[in-house]
This record gives C-alpha cells, sequence and structure tokens, in this order.
C-alpha cells in the first residue's frame, strides 16, 4: 500500500502560551495509509492535530509540514480544508441558529468551487446529504438542527463522521472521535472511516483505545508521549498498549533519550 | 492572527456603498428655524390653514423644550449638543416631475445606483415604491393599479392636497406633536413622507415601499408616515433608507404613525442604512425617529420589523398600543453597531384591551466599538385580562471593545398577565470560526453566517426580497454586509 507521501511533518516544534508541547515531531503519511496515533492524556495529540489544521493559537517553533509536497503551513485553514484536510474536532464546535444542511452545503459548495466543480443547488445537496446520512445512520433531523447545538456527545460525534462522509477528504484527522460512544455508534463510525478508505486518501486516527481498530487495521500505531513519537510499530503495539499502559514506554524513552 | 476581532475589524472596513452625491439643482430653504420658516414650507407646499396652525403649535411646543433645555438625554448615546438653527429644513429637487417619465435623470440613476427602480416596468416583482429625495417625494410607482383596489399610496403631500379629510382625521393622533422633542420638531417642520390608506377588506396586493434618500448637506430630514388600516384590511410596507458620506453629521427625525381597525393587520419592515459615519466615527446620520402604531380595532394586528445596520447614532423605540380586545403587537428587530456607532432601541408594548399579546424578539451585534442598547417596555394595564407577552432579547459580541446593554422594563397592572422575558449574551469565538474555516468556509463567510444564524428570527419576519437584501447588508456592514 506505499502510496505517494501525502503527508511530511519533518521536526515539528510547537509552542502555545510559553510552552513547548510538541518538541520535535518526525512523521510521513503515505495515501492509502491508515496512522494511528495513541498517547497518554495532555502529550500533544490535538495539539498535532490542530496545528495540521491550521489552528492560529499555536506558535510554530522550528520544523516544516508539506501536504502533497507544498507547504502546509502557510496555506490557511480553509485553504488546507479545501485541499482535502479534515479534521474531526474531540470537542465538536456548536454554532447556535446555523442549521447543519445550510453550514454543510456552504462547506461543500466552496470546497467545489476551489477545485473548479460546479456549486450544488439545494435538491442536488439534500439527496447527497440524505444518502451520506444514512450511511453513517444520522438521524435526519439532525440535518435540520443548528450545528451540534444541544447534540448528545455521541451525536456530535457521528455527525463529524457524517461531515467527512459528504466532503470526503484526502487526508482525515479524526481526534478521538471513537471515544464516549456506545457500541452501535462505534461500529458506525468505523464503517464511515472504512468507507472512506483508498489508495489516493489517507486516515490518521487518533484514540485511546484499542476498541476501534478492531474494527479499522491501522498500517502503522504511534505513539506520542509528551510531545515526541516515542515509538511506532504494527496494529500489535496499540494491542500492547492497552495491556501494560506506557509506563515501560516512558521508560524505553528515557533509557534511550539517555544513551 | 485571524481572531474574530481582526476579521470584523476587515469587514467593517469596507467602503459605505451607498455614499455618493448625486449632482442635482435644489432649492434651499437658509438654516436656521423660526416661525417664518415653518409659513414658508407650509406656503411652498400649499397647505391649508388647518395645517399650518397644527404646524405652528408644534413648533410654540418644541421652541418651548428647546428653551427649558428639555432635549432628551436619558439615552444610552452621547454626543455633542445639536445647532438647530445651522440645520436646513426644507431642499427639494429643483424640476419638479409630473410624471413618472419628468424625473430628472439624475435622481433616475441614483435610485438606479441605490438599486431601486423607478420604471414600473422594471420593477422588484410586487413592490409599488414611493422614493422620497431630501424634502420630497419624487416618484410613486404603480399609483394606478393600487387605485382601483381603493387604496391610496402617495406622498403625505399629495394626500394632504386631496384626501385632507383622511390626513385630518389621523394625523398626530397616534404620536401627538407633545409627545416627545423629537415628535414635535417634526411636526413642526415635516416636509414630506408617505400616506397610506386601505379600505376596508382589501388585502394589498404589492408590497408597498418607501425610500428615503438624504442628498444635500446641512439638511435634515424630516418625513412623516401615515399609514391606515380599515375593517379586514391588509398591507405590508416596507421603508429604506441611504445617505452621502459627509464628515458631520445630519439628523432625521422622522414620525411614523400607524392604525389598525377591527380585524386589519398592518405589517411595517425598515432596512435602515444611514450613513453611520466614518471608522474614527465621524460624520454620519442622526436618527432620532418616532414610530407608534395604535391597534384600535379588535383582532388588529401591527408588527414592526427592523433591521438597523446604519446611523452614527439609532435612537428608536417602534412601539405598539394594544386597545382592541384580542389585538397583536409584534416587534421583531436586528441593530448592528460597529466602529463608533451607537444605537438605543427597542420598543414599547401597551397592553390595554382584553386578550392582547405582543412579542419582542431584538438581537443586537455589536462590533468595533459600538454600543448597542436594547430598552423595552411591556406595560399591562388595568382591565388587560388575560394580557400576554413574551420577549427575547439577545445579543451577540464580536471583539472585546464594544458594548452590549439591556434594559427592560417591565409595569403590570392586572393580575391575570403573563410575562416572559429572556436574555442572552454571546460572542462569536475563535473556535467556532476555525471550526467553520475546517471545513473549507472563508473567514467572513463564517462570520456571516454567525450572524445570519443569530438573526434569523427576525430575518424570516422580513418580505422574501428584502430578506436576501438584509442578509446582504448584514455581511456588508460586519463585512461590508452580512453576505
Ligand atoms: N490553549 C492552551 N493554553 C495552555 N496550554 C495548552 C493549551 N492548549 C493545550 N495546552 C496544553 O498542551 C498539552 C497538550 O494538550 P493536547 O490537547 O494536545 O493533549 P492530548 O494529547 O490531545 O490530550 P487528551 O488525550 O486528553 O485529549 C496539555 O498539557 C495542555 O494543557
Ligand atoms: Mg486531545
Amino acid at each position: 500500500m506505499n502510496g505517494a507521501a501525502l503527508l511530511e511533518i519533518r521536526n515539528l516544534r510547537v509552542r502555545i502560551e510559553g510552552q513547548e508541547i510538541l518538541k520535535g515531531i518526525t512523521l510521513t503519511v503515505r495515501a492509502g495509509e491508515v496512522h494511528s496515533i495513541m498517547g497518554p492524556n495532555g502529550s500533544g495529540k490535538s495539539t498535532l492535530a490542530q496545528v495540521l489544521a491550521g489552528r492560529e493559537v499555536y506558535e510554530i517553533v522550528e520544523g516544516e509540514v508539506l501536504y502533497e509536497g507544498e507547504d502546509l503551513l502557510r496555506m490557511s485553514p480553509e485553504e488546507r480544508a479545501r485541499r482535502g484536510i479534515f479534521l474531526a474536532f474531540q470537542y465538536p464546535v456548536e454554532i447556535p441558529g446555523v442549521s447543519n444542511l445550510y453550514f454543510l452545503k456552504a462547506a461543500m459548495n466552496a470546497v467545489r468551487k476551489y477545485r473548479g466543480l460546479p456549486e450544488l443547488d439545494a435538491m442536488e445537496f439534500l439527496a447527497l446529504a440524505r444518502e451520506r446520512a444514512k450511511l453513517v445512520e444520522l438521524d435526519e433531523s439532525l440535518l435540520q438542527r443548528a450545528v451540534n447545538d444541544g447534540f448528545s456527545g455521541g451525536e456530535k460525534k457521528r455527525n463529524e463522521i457524517f461531515q467527512m462522509a459528504l466532503l470526503e477528504p484526502r487526508l482525515a484527522i479524526l481526534d478521538e472521535t471513537d471515544s464516549g460512544l456506545d457500541i452501535d455508534a462505534l461500529r458506525v463510525v468505523a464503517q464511515g472511516i472504512n468507507a472512506l478508505r483508498h489508495p489516493d486518501r489517507a486516515i490518521v486516527l487518533i484514540t485511546h483505545y484499542q476498541r476501534l481498530l478492531n474494527y479499522v487495521t491501522p498500517d502503522v500505531v504511534h505513539v506520542l508521549y509528551d510531545g515526541r513519537i516515542v515509538k511506532s510499530g504494527g496494529k500489535e503495539l496499540a494491542l500492547e498498549l492497552e495491556e501494560k499502559g506506557y509506563g515501560w514506554i516512558a521508560e524505553e524513552a528515557i533509557g534511550s533519550a539517555r544513551t | 492572527m485571524a481572531t474574530p476581532t481582526n476579521i470584523i475589524e476587515e469587514l467593517v472596513n469596507r467602503e459605505y456603498r451607498y455614499g455618493f452625491v448625486t449632482p442635482v439643482e435644489e432649492e434651499l430653504l437658509p438654516p436656521g428655524l423660526n416661525e417664518e420658516i415653518i409659513r414658508m414650507i407650509s406656503a411652498k407646499k400649499n397647505e391649508p390653514e388647518w395645517l399650518l396652525e397644527w404646524r405652528l403649535r408644534a413648533y410654540r411646543y418644541w421652541a418651548k423644550l428647546v428653551e427649558e433645555g428639555a432635549e432628551p438625554r436619558w439615552a444610552n448615546v452621547t454626543y455633542p449638543p445639536i445647532d438647530y438653527q445651522a440645520i436646513r429644513y426644507y431642499a427639494a429637487p429643483k424640476r419638479r416631475p409630473k410624471s413618472l417619465d419628468e424625473i430628472d435623470p439624475e435622481i433616475r440613476r441614483t435610485y438606479e445606483r441605490l438599486g431601486i427602480p423607478l420604471e414600473e416596468q422594471e420593477r422588484l416583482a410586487g413592490v409599488a415604491v414611493d422614493a422620497v429625495f431630501d424634502s420630497i417625494s419624487v416618484a410613486t410607482t404603480f399609483r394606478q393599479k393600487l387605485a382601483e383596489l381603493g387604496i391610496i399610496f402617495c406622498s403625505f403631500s399629495e394626500a394632504v392636497q386631496e384626501h385632507p379629510e383622511l390626513v385630518r382625521k389621523w394625523l398626530g393622533s397616534v404620536v401627538p406633536y407633545t409627545d416627545n422633542f423629537f415628535a414635535a420638531l417634526n411636526s413642526a417642520v415635516f416636509s414630506d413622507g408617505s400616506f397610506v390608506y386601505v379600505p376596508p377588506g382589501v388585502r394589498c396586493p404589492m408590497e408597498l415601499s418607501t425610500y428615503f434618500r438624504i442628498n444635500a448637506s446641512q439638511t435634515g430630514q424630516f418625513e412623516r408616515t401615515l399609514i391606515i388600516a380599515d375593517e379586514g384590511a391588509y398591507v405590508s410596507y416596507l421603508e429604506g433608507c441611504t445617505a452621502p458620506m459627509r464628515d458631520e453629521n445630519q439628523l432625521h427625525a422622522a414620525v411614523v404613525e400607524l392604525i389598525a381597525l377591527d380585524n386589519a393587520t398592518i405589517k411595517y419592515s425598515t432596512v435602515q442604512n444611514w450613513y453611520p459615519g466614518d471608522r474614527e466615527g465621524r460624520g454620519g446620520i442622526y436618527n432620532f425617529v418616532t414610530k407608534r402604531g395604535k391597534c384600535l380595532g379588535r383582532n388588529s394586528k401591527i408588527s414592526w420589523t427592523q433591521v438597523e445596520v446604519g446611523s452614527a447614532i439609532t435612537w428608536k423605540y417602534p412601539s405598539c398600543i394594544l386597545i382592541g380586545d384580542n389585538s397583536v403587537g409584534e416587534f421583531y428587530s436586528v441593530a448592528v453597531t460597529n466602529h463608533y456607532q451607537q444605537a438605543d432601541t427597542g420598543t414599547k408594548m401597551i397592553h390595554i384591551g382584553k386578550n392582547t399579546r405582543s412579542t419582542i424578539i431584538s438581537k443586537g451585534i455589536s462590533a468595533g466599538h459600538g454600543q448597542n442598547t436594547y430598552r423595552g417596555m411591556v406595560k399591562i394595564m388595568k382591565g388587560a385580562i388575560g394580557a400576554r407577552n413574551y420577549s427575547q432579547c439577545d445579543s451577540l459580541l464580536l471583539g472585546d471593545k464594544c458594548g452590549a446593554h439591556t434594559f427592560p422594563y417591565i409595569e403590570v397592572h392586572e393580575p391575570t398577565a403573563q410575562l416572559e422575558h429572556e436574555a442572552t449574551t454571546s460572542k462569536i469565538s475563535e473556535e467556532q470560526l476555525f471550526y467553520c474555516r475546517q471545513r473549507g468556509l472563508s473567514a467572513e463567510d463564517a462570520v456571516s453566517m454567525i450572524v445570519n444564524g443569530f438573526c434569523k428570527e427576525v430575518l424570516r419576519e422580513l418580505p422574501m426580497e428584502f430578506a436576501v437584501e438584509a442578509q446582504k447588508l448584514l455581511g456588508i456592514s460586519l463585512e461590508g454586509s452580512v453576505g
């Protein structure tokens, strides 16, 4: 499955409010791959996801990121989105008063316009939205409601996957989309992810649990610890982590830093 | 860094699009106000004696208020004292058209640039327009068609000539000249405006619309609008306003009176986009307006919808006096203040009849250094059995240098009344903007979408063509207009 490098992160160091959170991340994601990033709370997983999506509150201290061979860090968040980067938020944001459908139609057409495709009219979009809502078993009434406004935790997560299914990104980064889901929802989310898998696309799954990986088999599992990727391996690594926790990895990491 | 604040700043720093001046020759009265000026205005309009007398009584009342230093100061706005002797109270294009074809081409072009077609054939579908340029009305479209239904839609001056009995009966019956300082001033010097009468049982088949344009400098605009819906009649009316960009502040002090008889409905919508002044707060219109409707008849209804995006200072409270049993008053408002704009706006709902109901939905949006105040009163008089009111006042802040204030006054003299009041204040957060941008929307579109979502309950009350217009305007006033 080794396609072209879609995302190349080189020695990325990131600071917020004077504190260094990412301390030199190097990672290459190729088209067709699924990567999983695991790591204890506060290790910097969301920070990495948000920096890749263009959140401007973070300060890039050093390093570079190439997306499709181009300098990602110089692109605005909307340009990244239009070029196919999608972030499923760990905490999806509520936008009162703006209907989900209206919001997504505007988003979809902004993306299509950027790619030189004709905009979808209301009817075309509605048909597509219904089809994708079915795919992720999203209750249709949620389409009419304001974006994430008053949604339950699980509904918010499902809505993120629904958006992903609509926007068909080239690089999808899912930040703990599997947290707080019941078994059925987990299966649906996995279904959404698997439906997106394609030799031209890549998926980065940030997760704490091995259970999602039962449904979506990752090509690589990385452990992020205190702002560094301290270990990478195959899908067995996830099982090992679940069994033994992060302590042993921390020791290994410290050990290797000493030598 | 694209915080909401600097995005708003960018948006807001776009130019006011209606700020041009039309080069037409105008007939001007000298600045200043005295009985002589009032007699001149009245004479120019060939008014009957009773109207001149009424103006003079209003003037004397106003002059007394000036002497007593009784210009109102209670609104949450600040401005230097106005020199009423420096204002010109009458300006009118010299060429007076007899028909639509004779309109000065410059004025016609002005309205075209403003997007207001005066040509009946290229009309907005189903909208009749009365266009008021400085002090006089220059064109009223669709008169003939409306006349066939018995609907009178003409300039106020024409109504005085052609329907004096109606004007005399209703003028000042809702807003007497003693009502307040600016109403007194308006009553003394009003120059033109629109007049509507819809006869019993007639449903007006098109939107009636007045477009107000201030053109001349140093000139105040004091129009007067009077709308009467007779028993069982229905009318929807819309006003729009723009003015050139000037460093001076210009005064606009209008009075609007609405009367709804038994089973009649009046829907009055405003899209106010007077010049708001520049980024530093220089210039702009002082919009000091008195608007009030009387639900005189049983089951009558008056509904105010306003989208206030312009003016340096807005000071207005479209109100309803609910006299008839089961009558309904509504107030839907969006007020935007940006840069150094100030708005103190809201409504009064006075419940007198039984089972009267009122709804107040107010959406205030503040950006830049804007100050936005909602001031509203709900008064339930003794005997207004079963009266109900629902009020909702929401404020949205864009940035941290602006302000939102809410002053709801409630007075209840009837124990069976039911009142509900809700208020919220929110901000467009950096997270919201980032979320939208992550989905591919530009920051401008994101702000515009959130603002429009915030205002939705009000915008949907506007007639359709204007809802689209108003959405754009919101985008424009914050990004230039809400697109
Ligand atoms: N705006 C901020 N201001 C200060 N510190 C921050 C800010 N955002 C993140 N941090 C800190 O950065 C560190 C990494 O946070 P991040 O959210 O990336 O962790 P995470 O790996 O996603 O954790 P979790 O598994 O709990 O989601 C944390 O210590 C957090 O407190
Ligand atoms: Mg996280």
